[in-house]
């Protein structure tokens, strides 16, 4: 089974990689009020059970895919490549 | 009583500062054998342990983020709850707030360059392991160098910790080199015997190089070290 992984800067917590991204944009004439850039994880998971992948997804961002102090996180299944 | 108390240094894959820390340490009058990050024990006689600077694991997903898994960091941890001295430099810091040992987090500096400047520091409580040879308010130069410096704590965290005295270290004022919340340059953990910090003592011990400040704050580990070895075992 196939899920995403979207990990953001938290809400409120200074992003300069997303400033340097917003400014960019706006050189190149695109109207942007604002950019975040956060990361993603593509994950293939064996199990096939979407309750056990949420779990385990859960318990990899916990661990290790995400530090919760300064970043939250969203699961999509059957999205990325 | 040991002459020489025994402060292991960790590598890592991506360890760069191992040796200088090491050779900081025994100029100043330890035993600091280098330790693999495989290990799954810390040489007999630990009396301290340091996590030098480098890019472990090349940085990827977050610094430290990888290398906080290491199987000696499960050692480090034990050592730590136990009361053991740990420092933590640069990466070291990092791995230190990514395995839950020292609060906050490390992000990328501000503006987003890599930093590589000797930098004014000022010491917070001196009642510590790892400042114990400096003085309340002490004004220090040690460089700093790093892409990821930026020390991150909500406001809560933050006044708690101003509040209860574990930020040890900040940067002069109007001098911070990478963004971080209330010029924070190193922290230590409640119990005070775990201590990261984002300057590089042990490029600060030779007036070759231009200061020799770094040797007050590892000196003072030396020092500590020292005194608790009679306390050990």
């Amino acid at each position: 089974m196939r899920a995403t992984v979207l990990v953001r800067p938290k809400p409120g917590i200074l992003d300069p990689q997303g400033q340097a991204v917003e400014s960019s944009l706006r050189h190149l004439g695109f109207e942007v009020a604002d950019a975040r850039v956060g990361r993603l994880v593509d994950v293939e998971l064996t199990t096939d059970d979407r309750d056990e992948a949420q779990a385990q997804l859960e318990r990899m961002c916990e661990q290790l895919l995400t530090n919760p102090l300064i970043e939250s996180y969203e699961i999509a299944f059957g999205a990325g490549a | 009583m040991t002459e020489r108390p025994r402060i292991p240094v960790v590598v890592f894959p991506g360890s760069n500062d191992d040796r200088d820390a090491a050779q900081a340490l025994e100029g100043l009058g330890a035993d600091a054998p280098l330790v693999w990050h495989t290990d799954d024990a810390l040489p007999p006689g630990t009396t301290a342990v340091v996590l030098p600077g480098g890019f472990s694991y090349g940085d990827y997903l977050r610094c430290g983020a990888i290398a906080r898994f290491s199987p000696i960091m499960r050692e480090v941890a034990a050592f730590a709850a136990e009361g053991g001295l740990v420092l933590g430099i640069c990466n070291g810091f990092q791995i230190l707030t990514e395995a839950g040992l020292l609060p906050g987090a490390l992000r990328a500096n501000a503006s987003l360059s890599f930093v590589c400047r000797d930098v004014p520091l000022v010491v917070g409580s001196v009642d510590t392991p790892f400042t114990m040879r400096c003085e309340s308010g002490q004004s220090l130069t040690i460089p700093v160098k790093h892409g990821d410096g930026c020390w991150f704590a909500d406001s809560e965290l933050l006044a708690e910790l101003e509040h209860d005295g574990q930020i040890m270290l900040r940067y002069g004022a109007g001098t911070n080199p990478n963004g971080s919340i209330g010029d924070v340059a190193g922290v230590t953990n409640a119990n005070r015997n775990v201590f990261g910090l984002m300057p590089h003592p042990e490029h600060a011990v030779d007036p070759l190089l231009g200061s020799t400040d770094g040797a007050l704050l590892l000196g003072s580990l030396v020092d500590a070290a020292r005194l608790s070895v009679g306390s050990l075992v």
